[in-house]
């Protein structure tokens, strides 16, 4: 494409936590490693994260977003990592397991770089108004958490001043305590579930801050002329089906959409990835391999982290993954231990396990349940657990040894103690 | 010595007429419209077809009869002058029954007296080999090769650009209070932005026309609204190579099924008459989307699943009394020309409105209208990043690195394009920035993530651009301002 050409032994593509980690791993194993992002800045969505609770885990010390990216973007500097900024890859080739290129465009021109193993930390988006199934006007006041988080944590504007909160995930509880904070009245937090949708922590929020929850509700309609003047809530029944008669309006000017997120994946769909749906990311091996050799793919753009922690663990994993795949030219052919989903699983991940390493694997529940066991009956396992629940995501251990025992999976079940 | 035209509406219609007018020497046009930018009336939400000519009655509906036909054949000359996307693909009028047939065998007849060129009647298998997906039941079409889909906002800002460059003056943000007449003769406009002189005001109000008409004293129909409502898919998500309809039903066209031109899979519009009050009701409903979806899956029946969805929209469409376009010069007030009505297929015959409206200058108010030596029929479609060829990028990105950096990732759209969009909104006098304005000439926010990485990014461009704070950058014109101040304006206690 009269593009510069440049060579790389690994191509990260995503400067966010899981990217930045990755980065930094790859090249402190010897590599030489190009991180590609498309803001103006490194950090991802973590510089727009002001709030506390990042790091625990990783750092032994709780961080902000900005304070825990600051740490890896000065290791990215220090280890004169190439990187750049504004940079968006356009397409991802993949000629041989040894050589692909990856092809984007940047403010300093359009460039090819052939590498031999592609990091994948492109994160998420979030779930919009009209794919939640709101109807009525359509205008100003409606926007994202991440959205509302960024112009009023980079950009410094207050969207508005009377906000319901649709959805009780993270995002939006801690929008809810950002909106009280700067003077905003949130009228309420309306919830699908009959449960929160966010970590314990963040539920915490509500009582704090005397935010009304509506469990098992759904927003369903929002009128306004030129920007939101009122939204029409609805209470749903045990099947999320919606119960006449229960509709009620809330005047607000603001509505902030907290929905979900969906890993982004589309370049890795353009090359033939496989994708679980129950992850919205690709299929991966113990690795974080996805199914075309030499591609691997960390934090959310892999599955919907709750933890930064968890993030940055899968972005090292990847570098790893990366490393053990240049040294052997691929990764040696294993026979795959096939993680299998029992009752109340509703996603588990890495999808493939070889025995030959420990790996932490992460798991969501479908239903919250008290005095639990998470049982893997191939492999004699049992963790007695006192409540498990959606909204957090699980992290187990096993052990190489323990994998080893079973012939060509391992299930994962919740049973009731 | 001038005749001085006001053309109060800037939708598809009055751009249309702007254009054909700005040919002529001895007019001066102003264009006047009550919106932030223009095409945003009934021009904004509707199927975006051209189609073909074959539905409208010819004794029934005689303006629409004669002008769709025309201005399918115009269209196909100006989406070239003008570098309108567009794509001639063609319709397939589908019949489910037996009794379909007689139905296609009616419009048939009439297309071919209505002079639309190359029609027929396909059996099942050629049905099928045109369109594999189509409801494995359907028995046959009627196969419209003339039909296509153009970007119809995309259409208007192109006319009102190409208008402008030859002289034509757009009032933004200008809204119509009241229209001057002396002795039976149209004297000028009075608006909010002060009184507008016009020896010709042409009625181009859409849905509005019936009350434009009334304030110069014209009082012998009225437009009520019909709302359709549309869902669109994300991309990748096959879809028709033709634009599907059902065989019509006396009231209504049906509800299509079509991969309008962005590639999206769209089907809509149904059709439900609103109170005469009711011209700025575009909201959704649940029941009308449901209906859509019922209907396409007749002709369509592998609809995605609904959270492929990624936007549900309505508009409306005028409806006139009587039901055909309502084109004259009213004897009553000597220079006023109602141009009302203007419903499917209206976004078909705006260009043939236009020569229609220049024809009543000429013919019915004796003006003898004098061609420029200079007119320029051509405008250069604004840089879209997507359709640049890879060795394009580089040029481009080294002439001015904007083009380098993507801001819309669904779409890609670059940052370039939108300076570029901006500076095209000046050209035609838009004062409010809004997103939707760099929306509508770039694409950006229109894709699977609807803008919610994109839109701060272009809310910043525009405030920097304009130099106003990012929190005066409106969504669509004033009053949707994207918020209310700085982060700190409640606790200091400034906000109203």
């Amino acid at each position: 494409m009269n593009s510069t050409m440049l060579q790389y032994d690994v191509v990260v593509i995503g400067g966010g936590p899981a990217g930045l980690a990755a980065a930094v791993k790859a090249r402190e194993y010897g590599l030489n490693v190009l991180l590609l992002d498309e803001n103006d800045y490194l950090g991802g969505i973590l510089p727009q994260c002001i709030h506390p609770g990042f790091g625990i885990h990783y750092f032994r010390e709780e961080l902000t977003g900005p304070e825990f990216s600051h740490r890896f973007v000065q290791r990215v500097k220090d280890l004169k990592i190439d990187y750049f900024v504004k940079a968006r890859v356009l397409e991802i080739k993949n000629y041989s397991d040894l050589e692909k290129i990856v092809v984007f465009t940047s403010p300093e021109g359009a460039f090819e770089v052939w590498t031999k193993a592609i990091i994948y930390a492109t994160g998420a988006r979030e779930r919009h108004a009209f794919e939640i199934g709101i109807v009525g006007d359509r205008v100003a006041g409606i926007y994202t958490a991440g959205e509302a988080q960024t112009l009023m944590d980079i950009y410094g504007v207050m969207p508005g001043k009377e906000v319901v909160i649709v959805g009780s995930g993270d995002v939006g509880l801690i929008m809810a305590r950002r909106f009280a904070l700067e003077g905003a009245k949130v009228k309420a937090v309306i919830e699908l579930m009959p449960y929160p949708g966010g970590l314990a922590r963040n539920v915490m929020i509500l009582r704090d801050f005397n935010i009304p929850l509506y469990l098992s509700h759904k927003v369903v309609e929002v009128r306004g002329k030129k920007r939101v003047e009122k939204v029409k809530v609805v209470k749903v029944d045990e099947n999320l089906r919606e119960i006449p008669g229960t509709e009620f309006w809330i005047e607000c000017d603001t509505i902030i959409i907290s929905a979900g997120l969906i890993p982004q994946v589309k370049l890795l769909t353009d090359i033939g990835v496989e994708i679980d749906p129950a992850t919205g990311g690709p299929v991966v091996n113990d690795l974080l391999e996805t199914t075309v050799p030499g591609i691997f793919v960390a934090g959310n753009s892999l599955l919907i982290n709750d933890l930064v922690d968890y993030v940055a663990e899968q972005g090292e994993l990847a570098a790893y993954g990366a490393k053990l795949f240049i040294e052997n030219g691929g990764i040696p052919a294993e026979k795959w231990i096939k993680l299998e989903k029992g009752n109340n699983i509703r996603l588990a991940v890495p999808h493939y396990l070889s025995g030959k390493r420990d790996v932490y694997i992460y798991v969501r529940v479908k239903k919250p349940m008290e005095n639990v066991v998470l049982n893997f009956p191939e492999i004699d396992k049992k963790i007695r657990l006192p409540v498990v629940r959606p909204a957090e995501m699980l992290r187990i251990r096993l052990r190489k040894e323990e994998i080893a025992k079973a012939k060509d999976k391992i299930t994962i079940e919740v049973i009731q103690q | 010595m001038k005749t001085k035209v006001a053309i109060i509406g800037g939708g598809i219609v009055g751009a249309s007429i702007a254009r054909v007018l700005s040919k002529y020497e001895n007019l001066e046009v102003h264009l006047i419209e009550k919106e932030a930018d223009v095409g945003w009336g009934v021009s904004k939400a509707n199927t975006a077809l051209i189609h073909g000519g074959y539905d409208d009655d010819p004794d029934k509906y005689p303006m629409r009869a004669k002008l769709c036909i025309k201005g399918n054949r115009l269209w196909h000359q100006w989406v070239k002058e003008l570098e309108i996307p567009h794509i001639w693909n063609g319709a397939l009028i589908v019949a489910l029954k037996d009794e379909d047939f007689d139905e296609l065998e009616r419009l048939l007849e009439r297309g071919q007296r209505n002079g639309v060129p190359e029609m027929r009647i396909i059996d099942r298998e050629e049905l099928f080999h045109l369109e594999p997906n189509v409801n494995p039941n359907a028995l046959g079409a009627l196969w419209v090769p003339i039909v296509g889909q153009i970007g119809s906002i995309p259409a208007v800002i192109a006319i009102v650009e190409n208008a402008v460059a030859n002289g034509v003056k757009v009032h933004l943000e200008t809204e119509v209070r009241g229209i001057k007449v002396e002795n039976g003769e149209v004297k000028g406009v009075e608006t909010n932005n002060g009184f507008i002189e016009a020896d010709i005001v042409i009625n181009a109000a859409g849905l509005y026309a019936d009350e434009i008409s009334k304030i110069a004293g014209i009082d012998y129909f009225e437009i009520h609204p019909r709302k359709g409502e549309y869902w669109i898919f994300d991309e990748g998500i096959p879809g028709p190579n033709h634009v599907l309809f059902p065989t019509p039903t006396p009231i209504s066209k049906g509800v299509v099924v079509t991969t309008e031109i962005s590639g999206h899979l769209m089907i809509g519009p149904n059709a439900q008459d609103l109170p005469k009050d009711y011209k700025d009701d575009t909201s959704t409903t649940r029941e009308g989307l449901e209906e859509v979806w019922q209907k396409a899956q007749e002709i369509w029946p592998n609809l995605p699943p609904r959270w492929k969805v990624i936007r549900t929209f309505a508009g409306l469409r005028p409806e006139p009394t009587g039901g055909d376009f309502i084109i004259k010069a009213e004897e009553e007030v000597q220079g006023f020309i109602n141009v009302a009505g203007i419903r499917s297929p209206g976004l078909t015959s705006a260009p043939a409105i236009g020569y229609e409206v220049r024809d009543i200058i000429e013919r019915d108010l004796g003006i003898k209208l004098k061609e420029k030596e200079k007119w320029n029929p051509y405008r250069k479609e604004i840089t879209h990043f997507f359709m640049l060829q890879p060795n394009q990028i580089n040029e481009l990105v080294k002439k001015n690195p904007a083009y380098g950096r993507i801001v819309c990732r669904c779409n890609k759209v670059s940052e370039g394009d939108v300076l570029e969009a901006i500076e095209r909104m000046k050209f035609i006098g838009v004062k409010t920035p809004s997103v939707d304005s760099v929306k509508f000439r770039t694409k950006a926010t229109t894709g699977t993530c609807q803008g919610s990485f994109c839109k701060v990014v272009i809310i910043n461009l525009l405030a920097r651009e304009y130099g106003i704070p990012p929190w005066k950058v409106t969504l669509k014109g004033k009053g949707s301002e994207i918020g209310i101040g700085d982060v700190k304006v409640l606790l200091r206690g400034e906000a109203q």
